[in-house]
């Protein structure tokens, strides 16, 4: 099946983000598909994190056009990205250390009652409790409780408590910025496993990272920035590690060709 | 370490009082040691001090004045504690008692308003002022010890300012005098324990039942009742030492009724969950969409009301308020009475209990001292190096969490 037959999740056409003097996205397309994965990759100051702030609303790009499931989308902010179902998980994860994994995954949406009652509502932690652990067995997390403190969590654990937060509420795309970063390698591969996972549920997932071997690991496509344009698309398995930091370094123009034709139409699966 | 959640690490390893041990050894190993410092730290100086006072400590009358004299004190330090899960501090509670205490006497006896009216200006002083110090400190961005620091010199202007030139005024309102002279002897102290008790143990097995129902994981039932045992022994016991004398003080029941209400409030509310989230993480509390600012400036408000509380009962205490009403070491205990309770000064960990059991420390220091005769001298250096070790067990505690949390 290609690409042209389906409609992407999430689209984003003709994306341009000027800095002052820097030009960081220049006339980027990017596109995600249901129960896919892509890698984004690129070096430093390649764009990605500006263009994942552009989906989640953080920086608003100057020009271009965001579309959701096909329709027009607007994003002018991080809310208008949750309510589109845009989930980011940032590398620092934003976890409270001294709660534990049930109070995270509810942190700012506690189920509490009555409503009336504001902030003097009483948690309702034996159902939050419940979806916590519903969720985690949903995805395949292995913690020892939801009852631990987070601090007590390793690296992979702490990981795939921030990606069941984020996805935990209507996730359609999920966004992650640098997931294995700092794991080992056990920690590594329950990361990965988690986002296959998301995969499975139909979830559109987007992977930063700089870990190529991962990217070729868990991705289905690979698109690449450079000096904040998309410079390669590559579907992973007809593509090799050297092209890629080809195409990443911009050493060899010949990378695009080898990786098979131009953005966003490539055979996808 | 990858156990799945059906097979959940909270579940002791082996059976009975072993499992429990197994339980205790890890988390004092994870840097999760709780109140326990303290409490040992309790039971040591009181046997010390009963040892060398001949008994004289835990005598009934010794006693009630123990708890007489940390009545005040222990509960400015419970709001010092719900400020310092913030990760914050307030220098001004101190000399904000104070100034309580004096628009109450002024208002009660300069200009002969009702004492209740009088009490509820004193505390919404406090409400205004806490209110005012947190908006400055959250507006401007300025550390909360410089804010609440102008705030301590401030507030010990405004009392010297109102009590005008007499310096001084006596009380002898029956109401305000009640709050520390009251006492409930005989049969109602009894029933004031036995209630107290009966609803810890009915709120600790409607929880068990409830999280049972559920189909969720319940605890080790022999932890819950040595938990329960231990309060009904320290509770009935504490009752019976304190009917010998005069009963039970007032001032103590306040004391500890606001400390189950924040506890509660804490523990069981959006609000509490919000205060420790910024505690543990304020970013990632601003992230998941919680505004942090208004906690802060609510927390703020909390804590200064209850120090104007504080300060309200000392005034009762003493009968009459002076210049040099919330100064001295009120505000230092009540700090050192927060973090010796086990309150981390690092934020989002402690519970408002830590006021009571920390009060305890020192007022148990302070009386015991009396007792045998020590010099102020003594006394001070004694408490200092109390505080150290607390906050060096902190210090030590967060270490081994650190190291815990297998990265």
């Amino acid at each position: 099946m290609t690409v042209a037959e389906r409609t992407p999740l999430l689209e984003l056409r003709g994306i341009s983000k000027r800095f002052g003097a820097v030009q960081a996205l220049t006339d980027v397309d990017f596109e995600v598909f249901a129960g896919e994965v892509i890698g984004l990759v690129g070096d430093n100051g390649a764009g990605k994190s500006t263009l994942v702030k552009a989906i989640s609303g953080i920086n608003l790009p100057d020009s271009g056009e965001i579309r959701f499931e096909g329709q027009p989308a607007t994003i002018h902010g991080p809310n208008d990205a949750t309510r589109l179902g845009i989930a980011t998980v940032y590398q620092d994860l934003a976890l409270c250390d001294n709660l534990d994994v049930v109070a995270n995954l509810y942190l700012g949406r506690e189920d509490a009652a009555p409503r009336g009652a504001g902030p003097l509502s009483v948690l309702n932690e034996l159902s939050m409790e419940r979806r916590a652990i519903e969720v985690l067995r949903g995805l395949s997390v292995k913690i020892p409780h939801v009852r631990t403190q987070v601090a007590s969590l390793s690296g992979g654990q702490r990981q795939a408590v921030a990606v069941a937060r984020s996805v935990m509420w209507d996730a359609r795309v999920v966004l992650l910025d640098e997931p294995t970063a700092a794991l080992g390698v056990a920690q590594t591969h329950q990361v990965l496993d988690l986002i296959r996972n998301l995969r499975s549920k139909g979830l559109g997932v987007v992977v930063i990272s700089h870990n190529l071997a991962d990217v070729f690991e868990v991705c289905d496509r690979i698109i690449v920035l450079r000096l904040g344009r998309r410079v390669g698309t590559f579907d992973v398995r007809g593509v090799s590690q050297e092209q890629v930091v080809a195409a990443i370094t911009g050493a060899e123009f010949g990378g695009e060709a080898a990786g098979a034709a131009e953005s966003g139409t490539e055979v996808v699966q | 370490m990858s156990t799945t959640i059906d097979d959940p690490g909270l579940v002791e390893e082996r059976p009975g009082l072993a499992g429990i041990w197994d339980g205790w050894r890890r988390r004092l190993a994870q840097g999760e040691i709780g109140q326990l410092p303290v409490i040992i730290g309790l039971i040591a100086i009181g046997t010390i001090f009963t040892i060398l006072s001949n008994g004289t400590f835990l005598k009934p009358s010794n006693l009630t004045n123990l708890f007489l004299q940390i009545a005040a004190v222990g509960t400015i330090a419970a709001g010092i504690v719900l400020v310092l899960l913030l990760g914050e501090i307030d220098l001004s509670a101190g000399a904000l008692s104070g100034l309580a205490a004096g628009v109450v006497a002024v208002l009660n006896v300069n200009m002969g308003i009702p004492s209740l009216v009088a009490i509820s200006l004193g505390i919404l002083t406090g409400t205004a002022v806490g209110a005012i110090q947190g908006s400055w400190t959250f507006s401007f961005r300025i550390p909360s010890f410089v804010v609440t620091l102008a705030g301590m010199l401030a507030w010990t202007g405004a009392l010297l300012f109102i009590l005008g030139k007499t310096g001084a005024i006596n009380i002898k309102d029956p109401l305000i005098l009640g709050l520390a002279g009251t006492f409930y002897s005989g049969a109602i102290g009894w029933i004031l324990g036995l209630v107290f008790v009966a609803g810890f143990a009915v709120y600790v097995f409607w929880g068990r039942r409830q999280r049972a129902a559920a189909g969720l994981l319940v605890g080790s039932a022999l932890t819950t009742y040595l938990r329960i045992a231990v309060i009904v022994v320290l509770v009935l016991a504490a009752i019976a030492i304190l009917n010998q004398d005069r009963g039970i003080p007032a001032s103590l029941l306040i004391m500890i009724g606001l400390i189950v209400v924040l506890d509660l409030v804490l523990r069981r509310t959006r609000f509490g969950r919000y205060v420790m989230a910024i505690g543990g993480g304020a970013e990632a509390a601003r992230r998941a969409g919680i505004n942090i600012t208004n906690v802060r400036i609510a927390i703020f408000a909390l804590c200064s009301s209850i120090a104007a509380f504080g300060g309200i009962l000392g005034l009762s205490r003493a009968n009459a308020v002076y210049q040099a009403t919330g100064g001295g070491d009120l505000l230092l205990n009540a700090i050192a009475a927060a973090v010796i309770g086990g309150t981390s000064l690092f934020g989002g960990r402690g519970t408002v209990w830590a006021a009571l059991l920390g009060a305890l420390v020192i007022g148990s220091i302070a009386n015991g001292m009396a007792l045998l005769s020590l010099e102020p001298s003594v006394q001070y250096m004694i408490t200092g190096a109390v505080l150290l070790a607390a906050v060096t067990i902190d210090a030590i505690a967060r270490r081994g969490r650190q190291a815990s949390g297998r990265a």
